[in-house]
This record gives structure tokens, C-alpha cells and sequence, in this order.
């Protein structure tokens, strides 16, 4: 079994792709960062304690007036950027993998029950998927956060989610009607299986390679959905770290030329984002038949 | 194909109602406006008198009924903030967004199509793979760190562009036009290529993606065989039958677009709907947001709409019963 694996198509194709490889890295040392974020941290920039206000707007440890623990320098508040990077990170990935999770269960499961069972089940989910879709997940999300007052990441996990789940429940119902007509589930109607077992053992499994590119590009897009309201004043809350965030506070000092308020958080979600995408790009070339590879 | 018209109109009626209910339940459960009308020292007295001024003293359905029949005939309530009518203070700066938003729309979509079809030719060439390597760094950047690099580029270091802003304007009596003086044309560059990167790299991969699909068919080797210039090969058999869902595309993600331009609108300081609608957010001017809200669903059902019948005409196979 795990011989086999090492020496499956995939595995062979992924060694043999640099895109993969560095998006998956990146991923990687993202992931790494944000979850030993306490220990490799210089500083915990949301423990007041530990932050003082005679510090702040410090440049970069190479520049002129650097200062020892602030390594790419420090905000207003005199929170090291470096730190508070790490922080922000785990709020963009928390919210990344809370919202392909929840939308990706619910966003599943309405797909599989549509394509399955088709009718008027089908055709009024389709239609609402249709009408969130052309609303787009950042105008609901944005809206409904504008109009909602409380503040926290689990409110702007669910106000994304409003809209998301019709990425995966019009993709998965493709899919299922695909499926739904090969031999096997034939065979499997004929044995007298039941609608649960057809749906769980044999539609589910065969459906679903379709929907793992769209969680990596959700994640992705996701990510950067929840940076945009953060910029905008409307995601998290100002107690939690967040890039969109640092780069709103950073916005107002690019005139000073105080640019690394900005370009650091910037440049982490964007290598963020690009990593997630690579890998997206890969999965999508490599699970599409259609398409052929060449070197 | 009448029938499906009047379906389709029926349908965004009861989801443009539907829009309306969700706003006005949250709206109601979302605080009480009357404390931060009347003032936070406000006496009970005075915050009663705010109360019964804005009707927020009657039961919720007769609000909502109210509402609904005011609502039909274009008067959405007055804003809590500036006391003048919601629709008109929108209105007012109608303009400006759909200045900034054609300008976005008519960039991507020659930019992003024309380099679509240069990359789906030779999808392998050095250029083509640097152009692509591009439209994925493009994907992968949010509008509002783009318009932010943009800024400290453009404004900030080359000083070769204003920052914020819309420049001088020209009233022509019912719209007002940056189009026509230079300082309009210099504040509108940097918004609307912001705000039409993104969308550039969406059509730039589906341009390509539809080419390339569409390149290997019978009917393009009939073409080239025939000995017709590549010209014709590849824009007027190829491309046609690409663009369909090119435009469809661009037709469904206009909400998309209404989103980023709140975006834009707040980085570059843009007099527009969005920069409007965020102010509102942050003074609680649930007016403003509500008839916002209605509007933005108004522009992008009737879009709907009006992109499945555009779609009925273009592709003969579907029919609509």
C-alpha cells in the first residue's frame, strides 16, 4: 500500500512540478510559523504587558535606528511587525479552514442532495445558489457585517459562509450528475442498494475529486476576503491581530515614508495567497483528464 | 420565451423582497438607532420625540409594510446622519462609481481578453508562461493592496500621479463628469486599473482556458485547412464561440465588482456610492445602507436578468419554456 502510494501518478507528478512544491512550501512554512507563533515570536504583541508606546514606528532592525528585538521594525502602538505577522497569520488561516470546512460541508451536501435527487429540491437550491453567486461572497459577507454590530472571528467565518457554500454545491452537483449515470451506481441501484448507501459509499467518493480544487482556491480567496474586511473595519475584531488590519493602521504612514507598516503584512499574505494558488494550479492541471501535461 | 421573461421578472421581485426582509430584521435586532440619533445624553422625553419623528415606535410589520410601499415608490427614508433623503444622497454619487466602474470593466476586459488570446496560441512560450506567472501574482494580491502599492509608487515615490480623490469635475446638469478634464482622467488611472485587476486575471484565465479548449476542434482545423488567414481562424471562429462565457462571466460578476469598488472607493478617497455606504456603516446610517443594499440588488438582478435573455439569443440551443 505505501509503496504503491510513493509510486502513484500523483506523487510521481508532484516531485516533477516546482509550482507544487513551492506553493506546498510555503503553505508549509506558513502553517509552521503561525502554529509555534508563541515561541518563535520576539514578542507577544497583544499582551499589553509586554508592549510599550516608547517604541513605536521603530524601522527595521537593518536600518539606521532599528533596535534589537523588532525585527522588521514596529506600529504605532510599538507592536514588533514581525510578531504581529505571526498573530495575523493564524487569524487569516483560522478563518481560512473555518469557512472551507463549514461552507464546504453544508456547500457538499446540498450538491450531493441536488444532483441526487434532482427536482424541485434541485431547481430551488440551484436557483438561491444562482442569486448568492451573482451577489458574490464579498458583497454578502461585507453587507452583512455592515449591518450586523458584534465583532468576532467566528462572526465574519459565518457572515463569508452565507455565500460561499454555492462554490461547492454547484461544482459537486456537476459532478454527481456525471457520476450518477455510470454503470457502477447502475449496478449498485439494481443490487437493490438503499439512497444512503448509493449516496455515502459510491456517489460521494467518486464525486468529490472536483471539489478539492475548489477548497484550495476557496482557501485562497477566502484569505484574502477576510484581509479586505479586516482593511475595511469590518471583519475582526481590533482586539485580534489581523494583516488586513496592520495594513489599514500602515496605510495612514506611507506618506511619511514609513513603508514597512505595509510592504511586511503585505508581502506575508501575499506569499500566503500565491503559495495556496500554485498549488491550486497544480491540483486543478492534474485533476483535470482533459487537459494535457506537457513538459 | 415571453413566459420565461415574466418567470424570471416574478422571481426577482420575490428575491428582491426577500433582500428587504433580511435587511429590516437585522436592522431592527441590530441596536436601537433612536440613542445614537437622540444623543448619548439625550432625556427620555426628547429620545421619545426622535422616536415617534422616525416612526420607530410602530410594530415591526407595520415598519415593514411601510417601508416596502414607500420603498416602490423610490423614497427609502431619510439618512439619521445628514437628515436628507437616502436615495437622493446615493443618487448624488451614482456618477462617480459608474465612471470609476466602466473605466475598470472596458481595462480588464481588453486587457485581460487581448493577452488571453496571445498566451492560448502558445501557451508554452517563455512570454506566455511570464504573462500567465503575472495574472497568477495578480490573482493572488487584494485590491487593496494593490491600490496601496499603486499609491506609494505612483504618488508617493514617482509623484507622477495624484493619490486620492476625483479631480475637477463638469457639471452637466444631471451627471457629472470626470471624463473631460485632464486632472479627472490623471485621479481616475490608478482607481480604475485597481479596481480592474482583478477581474483582468479572472478573464485573462478563462479567455485562455475557452482557447485553448476551442483550438483543438474540428471546425478550427476545417478553418486552417481551408487557408484562411489566422486572423480570421482565430478571432472570428475561435474567440466568438470563447466570448460567450467570457461575457456571461463578466454580466455575473458585477456584484463582485460592486464589492471592490467599496474597496477602491475607501483607499482613493473616491466621492462614490461605496466610500459612502462604508461612512454610513461606520455611523450606524442604517438608511443609507438599507436603500444601498436595495439598489445593489436592483443593478444586479435586472443584470441577471438581462445577461440569461442576452444568453437565449447568442446560443440557439437553449430554449427557455
Amino acid at each position: 500500500m505505501n509503496r504503491r502510494f510513493f509510486k502513484s501518478k500523483i506523487v510521481h507528478d508532484y516531485f516533477h512540478d516546482p509550482s507544487a512544491i513551492v506553493g506546498s512550501f510555503l503553505l508549509v512554512i506558513f502553517i509552521i510559523g503561525t502554529a509555534f507563533a508563541p515561541w518563535i515570536a520576539p514578542q507577544n504583541p497583544y499582551d499589553l504587558e509586554k508592549v510599550s508606546l516608547e517604541h513605536f514606528l521603530t524601522p527595521p532592525i537593518w536600518m539606521e535606528e532599528g533596535q534589537a528585538p523588532f525585527l522588521l521594525g514596529t506600529d504605532d502602538q510599538g507592536r514588533g511587525i514581525f510578531s504581529t505577522i505571526l498573530y495575523g497569520c493564524r487569524t487569516s488561516l483560522i478563518v481560512g479552514f473555518g469557512v472551507v470546512l463549514i461552507a464546504g460541508t453544508f456547500g457538499v451536501t446540498m450538491g450531493l442532495l441536488a444532483g441526487y435527487y434532482g427536482g424541485t429540491f434541485d431547481s430551488v437550491t440551484m436557483r438561491l445558489a444562482d442569486i448568492f453567486f451573482s451577489f458574490s461572497t464579498t458583497l454578502m459577507a461585507f453587507l452583512m457585517l455592515g449591518l450586523f454590530k458584534q465583532r468576532g472571528v467566528l462572526i465574519v467565518i459565518l457572515a463569508i459562509c452565507i455565500a460561499d457554500w454555492v462554490r461547492y454545491a454547484r461544482t459537486m452537483r456537476g459532478s454527481v450528475l456525471q457520476v450518477k449515470e455510470e454503470a457502477y451506481i447502475l449496478a449498485g441501484k439494481a443490487t437493490g442498494a438503499g439512497d444512503f448507501r448509493l449516496l455515502i459509499r459510491h456517489l460521494l467518493p467518486n464525486a468529490i475529486p472536483p471539489i478539492f480544487v475548489v477548497m484550495a482556491v476557496d482557501l485562497a480567496v477566502v484569505i484574502m476576503l477576510e484581509a479586505t474586511l479586516s482593511f475595511l473595519g469590518v471583519g475582526v475584531p481590533l482586539t485580534e491581530p489581523s494583516l488586513g488590519m496592520m495594513i489599514s493602521i500602515g496605510k495612514d504612514y506611507i506618506y511619511a515614508g514609513m513603508w514597512w507598516l505595509v510592504v511586511f503584512p503585505g508581502a506575508a499574505l501575499f506569499f500566503l495567497v500565491i503559495g495556496i494558488n500554485l498549488f491550486a494550479d497544480w491540483l486543478r492541471e492534474e485533476l483535470n483528464p482533459k487537459i494535457e501535461r506537457r513538459e | 420565451m415571453f413566459a420565461y421573461i415574466t418567470r424570471r421578472l416574478i422571481q426577482g421581485v420575490v428575491v428582491l423582497l426577500a433582500v428587504s426582509f433580511i435587511c429590516f430584521i437585522i436592522f431592527i435586532y441590530s441596536g436601537d438607532p433612536v440613542i445614537s440619533l437622540a444623543g448619548r445624553y439625550a432625556t427620555l422625553q426628547e429620545r421619545e420625540e426622535v422616536r415617534k419623528a422616525f416612526g420607530l415606535d410602530k410594530p415591526f410589520y407595520v415598519q415593514y409594510v411601510r417601508f416596502i410601499a414607500n420603498a416602490a415608490q423610490g423614497n427609502f427614508g431619510k439618512s439619521y446622519v445628514s437628515r436628507v433623503p437616502a436615495l437622493g444622497l446615493i443618487m448624488e454619487r451614482f456618477p462617480a462609481t459608474a465612471e470609476l466602474a466602466v473605466s475598470a470593466i472596458f481595462l480588464a476586459f481588453t486587457i485581460g481578453v487581448g493577452l488571453g488570446v496571445l498566451v492560448s496560441l502558445k501557451p508554452y512560450a517563455f512570454r506566455n508562461r511570464l504573462i500567465m506567472t503575472g495574472s497568477l501574482v495578480n490573482i493572488s494580491m487584494p485590491t487593496f493592496l494593490t491600490g496601496i502599492l499603486l499609491i506609494m509608487i505612483f504618488a508617493v515615490y514617482l509623484r507622477i500621479l495624484p493619490p486620492f480623490g476625483r479631480g475637477e469635475t463638469v457639471d452637466l446638469g444631471f451627471w457629472r463628469t470626470g471624463f473631460l478634464t485632464l486632472s479627472g482622467i490623471q485621479h481616475l488611472l490608478l482607481p480604475a486599473f485597481t479596481l480592474g485587476m482583478y477581474q483582468l486575471a479572472v478573464l485573462l484565465r478563462l479567455t485562455r482556458a475557452g482557447m485553448r479548449e476551442v483550438l483543438t476542434e474540428e471546425y478550427i482545423k476545417t478553418a486552417w485547412s481551408k487557408g484562411l488567414p489566422p486572423r480570421k481562424v482565430i478571432f472570428k471562429h475561435a474567440l466568438r464561440n470563447v466570448m460567450i462565457p467570457v461575457v456571461t462571466m463578466t454580466g455575473l460578476q458585477f456584484g463582485e465588482l460592486i464589492a471592490f469598488s467599496i474597496v477602491t472607493e475607501t483607499i482613493f478617497q473616491w466621492p462614490g456610492m461605496g466610500n459612502l455606504l462604508l461612512t454610513s456603516i461606520y455611523e450606524g446610517d442604517q438608511p443609507v445602507i438599507v436603500t444601498y443594499i436595495m439598489l445593489a440588488a436592483l443593478i444586479i438582478l435586472s443584470l441577471n436578468i438581462i445577461v440569461d435573455i442576452l444568453y437565449a439569443f447568442l446560443n440557439p440551443k437553449i430554449r427557455y419554456e
